[in-house]
Protein backbone atom coordinates (compact mmCIF):
# COMPACT_ATOMS: atom_id res chain seq x y z
CA UNK A 1 0.00 0.00 0.00
CA UNK A 2 3.04 2.19 0.46
CA UNK A 3 2.82 5.00 -2.20
CA UNK A 4 5.97 7.02 -3.21
CA UNK A 5 4.36 10.31 -2.98
CA UNK A 6 6.42 13.15 -4.95
CA UNK A 7 6.16 16.79 -4.01
CA UNK A 8 6.84 17.86 -7.54
CA UNK A 9 3.11 17.89 -8.00
CA UNK A 10 1.79 20.88 -5.69
CA UNK A 11 -2.26 21.90 -5.51
CA UNK A 12 -4.00 24.06 -3.24
CA UNK A 13 -7.32 26.02 -3.00
CA UNK A 14 -5.41 29.13 -3.58
CA UNK A 15 -8.74 31.56 -2.66
CA UNK A 16 -12.51 30.63 -2.40
CA UNK A 17 -12.65 30.09 -6.03
CA UNK A 18 -9.25 29.02 -7.20
CA UNK A 19 -7.89 25.88 -7.36
CA UNK A 20 -3.69 26.16 -8.55
CA UNK A 21 -1.67 22.99 -9.57
CA UNK A 22 2.14 23.64 -10.39
CA UNK A 23 4.89 21.87 -11.66
CA UNK A 24 8.44 21.85 -13.09
CA UNK A 25 9.18 19.73 -15.81
CA UNK A 26 12.72 19.59 -17.51
CA UNK A 27 12.49 21.04 -20.85
CA UNK A 28 12.16 24.19 -22.26
CA UNK A 29 8.51 25.71 -22.62
CA UNK A 30 8.34 25.31 -26.08
CA UNK A 31 8.21 21.59 -25.75
CA UNK A 32 6.36 21.37 -23.08
CA UNK A 33 3.47 23.61 -24.65
CA UNK A 34 3.92 21.23 -27.66
CA UNK A 35 2.27 18.15 -25.35
CA UNK A 36 -0.63 20.62 -24.12
CA UNK A 37 -1.52 21.99 -27.52
CA UNK A 38 -1.11 18.87 -30.22
CA UNK A 39 -4.49 16.81 -29.70
CA UNK A 40 -2.64 13.57 -30.52
CA UNK A 41 0.12 14.26 -28.39
CA UNK A 42 -2.48 15.56 -25.01
CA UNK A 43 -4.55 12.72 -25.18
CA UNK A 44 -1.46 10.32 -24.50
CA UNK A 45 -1.39 11.71 -21.01
CA UNK A 46 -4.05 13.54 -20.30
CA UNK A 47 -6.17 10.87 -18.84
CA UNK A 48 -4.36 8.82 -16.11
CA UNK A 49 -4.52 4.80 -17.49
CA UNK A 50 -6.59 2.67 -15.49
CA UNK A 51 -9.05 5.42 -14.42
CA UNK A 52 -11.36 3.38 -15.82
CA UNK A 53 -12.42 6.24 -18.32
CA UNK A 54 -11.96 5.98 -22.22
CA UNK A 55 -10.64 9.10 -23.93
CA UNK A 56 -13.00 8.26 -27.37
CA UNK A 57 -12.49 11.55 -29.49
CA UNK A 58 -9.91 14.53 -28.78
CA UNK A 59 -9.97 17.49 -31.11
CA UNK A 60 -8.28 20.53 -30.26
CA UNK A 61 -7.73 23.70 -32.02
CA UNK A 62 -5.70 25.44 -29.48
CA UNK A 63 -5.50 29.32 -30.85
CA UNK A 64 -7.03 32.45 -29.59
CA UNK A 65 -10.95 31.53 -30.42
CA UNK A 66 -10.32 27.81 -31.36
CA UNK A 67 -12.13 25.30 -29.61
CA UNK A 68 -12.12 22.02 -28.34
CA UNK A 69 -14.12 18.77 -27.60
CA UNK A 70 -13.10 15.50 -25.37
CA UNK A 71 -15.43 12.82 -25.53
CA UNK A 72 -15.53 10.02 -22.93
CA UNK A 73 -17.02 6.64 -22.53
CA UNK A 74 -19.40 6.99 -20.33
CA UNK A 75 -21.51 3.97 -19.31
CA UNK A 76 -23.59 2.80 -22.19
CA UNK A 77 -22.98 6.35 -23.67
CA UNK A 78 -20.46 9.09 -24.15
CA UNK A 79 -20.28 12.64 -22.40
CA UNK A 80 -18.63 15.38 -24.03
CA UNK A 81 -16.43 17.70 -22.44
CA UNK A 82 -16.21 20.89 -24.71
CA UNK A 83 -15.32 24.79 -24.47
CA UNK A 84 -13.39 27.48 -26.26
CA UNK A 85 -9.94 28.99 -26.01
CA UNK A 86 -10.26 32.35 -24.91
CA UNK A 87 -6.53 33.04 -25.08
CA UNK A 88 -3.10 31.41 -26.57
CA UNK A 89 0.16 32.49 -26.36
CA UNK A 90 2.47 30.09 -27.80
CA UNK A 91 4.77 28.59 -25.52
CA UNK A 92 4.10 30.80 -22.61
CA UNK A 93 -0.21 30.52 -22.07
CA UNK A 94 -3.45 28.74 -22.55
CA UNK A 95 -6.60 29.50 -21.40
CA UNK A 96 -10.00 27.94 -21.89
CA UNK A 97 -13.48 27.93 -20.73
CA UNK A 98 -15.43 24.86 -19.51
CA UNK A 99 -18.35 24.59 -20.79
CA UNK A 100 -19.92 21.43 -20.13
CA UNK A 101 -22.81 21.43 -17.32
CA UNK A 102 -25.90 24.39 -17.62
CA UNK A 103 -24.29 26.57 -15.53
CA UNK A 104 -21.35 29.19 -16.02
CA UNK A 105 -18.28 26.85 -15.83
CA UNK A 106 -14.60 27.09 -14.55
CA UNK A 107 -12.26 28.95 -16.54
CA UNK A 108 -7.92 27.37 -17.04
CA UNK A 109 -5.10 29.19 -17.53
CA UNK A 110 -2.12 27.18 -17.97
CA UNK A 111 0.90 28.85 -18.36
CA UNK A 112 4.78 28.00 -19.26
CA UNK A 113 7.25 29.59 -17.20
CA UNK A 114 11.04 29.54 -18.53
CA UNK A 115 13.40 28.59 -15.43
CA UNK A 116 16.51 28.15 -17.03
CA UNK A 117 15.67 25.37 -19.91
CA UNK A 118 13.03 23.71 -17.36
CA UNK A 119 9.44 24.74 -17.15
CA UNK A 120 7.49 25.51 -14.17
CA UNK A 121 4.16 24.83 -15.46
CA UNK A 122 0.80 26.53 -13.64
CA UNK A 123 -1.92 24.82 -13.60
CA UNK A 124 -4.95 27.41 -13.05
CA UNK A 125 -8.64 27.34 -12.43
CA UNK A 126 -11.19 29.75 -11.02
CA UNK A 127 -15.31 29.08 -10.64
CA UNK A 128 -17.35 31.54 -11.24
CA UNK A 129 -18.56 31.75 -7.01
CA UNK A 130 -17.27 30.16 -3.75
CA UNK A 131 -20.51 27.88 -4.29
CA UNK A 132 -19.49 26.56 -7.17
CA UNK A 133 -16.23 24.83 -5.89
CA UNK A 134 -17.79 24.24 -2.89
CA UNK A 135 -20.49 21.93 -4.76
CA UNK A 136 -17.99 20.71 -6.90
CA UNK A 137 -15.74 19.72 -3.78
CA UNK A 138 -19.03 18.73 -1.66
CA UNK A 139 -20.07 16.13 -4.50
CA UNK A 140 -16.86 14.56 -5.21
CA UNK A 141 -15.96 14.17 -1.28
CA UNK A 142 -18.25 11.16 -1.11
CA UNK A 143 -16.25 9.23 -3.27
CA UNK A 144 -12.70 10.10 -2.57
CA UNK A 145 -11.20 7.12 -0.55
CA UNK A 146 -12.28 4.60 -3.71
CA UNK A 147 -10.74 7.14 -5.58
CA UNK A 148 -7.51 7.59 -3.75
CA UNK A 149 -7.24 3.98 -3.80
CA UNK A 150 -7.59 3.92 -7.91
CA UNK A 151 -4.87 6.13 -8.00
CA UNK A 152 -2.96 3.95 -5.93
CA UNK A 153 -3.16 1.81 -8.12
CA UNK A 154 -2.56 3.06 -11.80
CA UNK A 155 0.42 5.38 -10.56
CA UNK A 156 2.68 2.24 -10.87
CA UNK A 157 1.61 1.59 -14.38
CA UNK A 158 2.24 4.99 -15.49
CA UNK A 159 6.01 5.29 -13.95
CA UNK A 160 9.04 4.42 -15.23
CA UNK B 1 -12.23 19.12 -19.43
CA UNK B 2 -12.07 20.48 -15.72
CA UNK B 3 -10.95 18.41 -13.37
CA UNK B 4 -13.69 18.31 -10.87
CA UNK B 5 -16.09 16.76 -13.78
CA UNK B 6 -13.44 14.66 -14.89
CA UNK B 7 -13.37 13.58 -11.07
CA UNK B 8 -16.78 13.02 -10.61
CA UNK B 9 -16.31 10.45 -13.86
CA UNK B 10 -14.07 8.60 -12.33
CA UNK B 11 -15.94 8.24 -8.89
CA UNK B 12 -19.33 7.48 -11.00
CA UNK B 13 -17.40 4.43 -12.76
CA UNK B 14 -17.04 2.63 -9.34
CA UNK B 15 -20.18 0.69 -7.81
CA UNK B 16 -18.91 1.68 -4.45
CA UNK B 17 -19.80 4.80 -5.43
CA UNK B 18 -23.01 4.30 -5.83
CA UNK B 19 -23.65 4.10 -1.98
CA UNK B 20 -21.95 7.11 -1.68
CA UNK B 21 -23.92 9.22 -3.75
CA UNK B 22 -27.63 7.32 -2.57
CA UNK B 23 -26.61 7.81 1.21
CA UNK B 24 -26.25 11.36 0.19
CA UNK B 25 -29.51 11.78 -1.73
CA UNK B 26 -31.36 12.54 1.23
CA UNK B 27 -32.02 15.77 2.90
CA UNK B 28 -32.16 14.45 6.03
CA UNK B 29 -28.71 12.02 5.55
CA UNK B 30 -26.88 15.73 4.67
CA UNK B 31 -28.31 17.07 7.72
CA UNK B 32 -27.09 14.36 10.26
CA UNK B 33 -23.02 14.45 8.69
CA UNK B 34 -23.59 18.12 9.28
CA UNK B 35 -24.48 17.83 12.70
CA UNK B 36 -21.90 14.89 13.08
CA UNK B 37 -19.41 17.39 11.62
CA UNK B 38 -19.85 19.59 14.73
CA UNK B 39 -20.47 16.84 17.46
CA UNK B 40 -20.79 12.97 17.85
CA UNK B 41 -24.22 12.09 18.58
CA UNK B 42 -26.34 8.98 19.61
CA UNK B 43 -29.17 8.18 17.70
CA UNK B 44 -31.86 8.89 19.81
CA UNK B 45 -30.41 12.45 20.10
CA UNK B 46 -30.52 12.89 16.14
CA UNK B 47 -34.08 11.62 16.07
CA UNK B 48 -35.38 14.59 17.83
CA UNK B 49 -33.25 16.89 16.11
CA UNK B 50 -34.86 15.64 13.23
CA UNK B 51 -38.07 15.09 14.54
CA UNK B 52 -37.77 11.09 13.36
CA UNK B 53 -38.68 7.86 15.13
CA UNK B 54 -35.81 6.35 16.14
CA UNK B 55 -36.41 3.44 13.72
CA UNK B 56 -36.98 6.32 11.08
CA UNK B 57 -33.36 7.53 12.32
CA UNK B 58 -31.62 3.74 12.53
CA UNK B 59 -32.45 3.87 8.83
CA UNK B 60 -30.75 6.70 7.91
CA UNK B 61 -27.91 6.15 9.85
CA UNK B 62 -27.61 2.25 8.54
CA UNK B 63 -27.64 4.07 4.89
CA UNK B 64 -24.65 6.19 6.12
CA UNK B 65 -22.74 3.53 8.03
CA UNK B 66 -22.88 1.27 4.82
CA UNK B 67 -21.48 4.02 2.52
CA UNK B 68 -18.91 4.45 5.05
CA UNK B 69 -20.15 7.93 5.93
CA UNK B 70 -20.38 7.49 9.32
CA UNK B 71 -19.46 4.94 12.22
CA UNK B 72 -21.54 3.73 15.40
CA UNK B 73 -20.70 2.09 18.40
CA UNK B 74 -22.45 1.17 21.02
CA UNK B 75 -21.55 1.68 24.69
CA UNK B 76 -24.13 0.50 27.36
CA UNK B 77 -27.50 1.17 26.28
CA UNK B 78 -26.55 4.08 23.93
CA UNK B 79 -25.47 4.06 20.27
CA UNK B 80 -23.20 6.61 19.46
CA UNK B 81 -22.27 7.79 15.72
CA UNK B 82 -19.83 9.75 14.70
CA UNK B 83 -17.95 10.86 11.18
CA UNK B 84 -16.22 8.07 9.47
CA UNK B 85 -13.16 8.43 7.55
CA UNK B 86 -14.80 9.53 4.61
CA UNK B 87 -16.59 12.49 6.12
CA UNK B 88 -13.48 13.77 7.81
CA UNK B 89 -12.03 16.41 6.40
CA UNK B 90 -13.48 16.25 2.62
CA UNK B 91 -11.45 19.67 1.54
CA UNK B 92 -8.13 17.70 2.44
CA UNK B 93 -9.20 14.39 0.76
CA UNK B 94 -10.34 16.46 -1.75
CA UNK B 95 -7.64 18.16 -2.38
CA UNK B 96 -5.26 14.80 -2.07
CA UNK B 97 -7.01 13.38 -4.40
CA UNK B 98 -6.40 15.70 -6.92
CA UNK B 99 -2.32 15.60 -6.52
CA UNK B 100 -2.90 12.26 -7.30
CA UNK B 101 -4.81 12.74 -10.38
CA UNK B 102 -2.20 15.33 -11.32
CA UNK B 103 0.91 13.24 -10.26
CA UNK B 104 -0.62 10.57 -12.69
CA UNK B 105 -1.25 12.91 -15.44
CA UNK B 106 2.29 14.99 -14.80
CA UNK B 107 4.16 11.48 -14.64
CA UNK B 108 2.52 10.71 -18.32
CA UNK B 109 3.25 14.06 -19.57
CA UNK B 110 7.02 13.46 -18.43
CA UNK B 111 7.44 10.56 -20.58
CA UNK B 112 6.03 12.31 -23.60
CA UNK B 113 8.45 15.25 -22.81
CA UNK B 114 11.38 13.18 -23.00
CA UNK B 115 10.44 11.49 -25.73
CA UNK B 116 9.99 14.86 -28.05
CA UNK B 117 13.66 15.97 -26.50
CA UNK B 118 15.16 12.96 -27.82
CA UNK B 119 12.93 13.32 -31.06
CA UNK B 120 14.68 17.28 -31.18
CA UNK B 121 18.30 15.71 -30.35
CA UNK B 122 18.08 12.97 -33.28
CA UNK B 123 16.82 15.02 -35.99
CA UNK B 124 16.40 18.32 -35.68
CA UNK B 125 15.13 18.76 -39.44
CA UNK B 126 12.34 16.92 -39.03
CA UNK B 127 10.18 19.99 -37.24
Amino acid sequence: MALQTSDRTKVERKTDRELVVTRLFDAAPRIVFKAWSNAELFRKWWVPKGAGITLLNCEMDVRTGGKYKLEFAHGDGSMAFYGKYLDVTPNERIVWTNDEGDEEGAVTTVTFEDKGGKTLLTFHELYPSKQALDEAMEGSAAGLPTQLDQLDELLPTIGG
Amino acid sequence: MSQITLNHMVQLSTPALDLSFAALSDTTRRGVLEQLGRADASITSLADRFHMTLTGMKKHVAVLERAGLVVTEKIGRVRTCRLGRRGLDAEAAWIEAHRKLFEARFDALDKIILELKREEEDGPANE
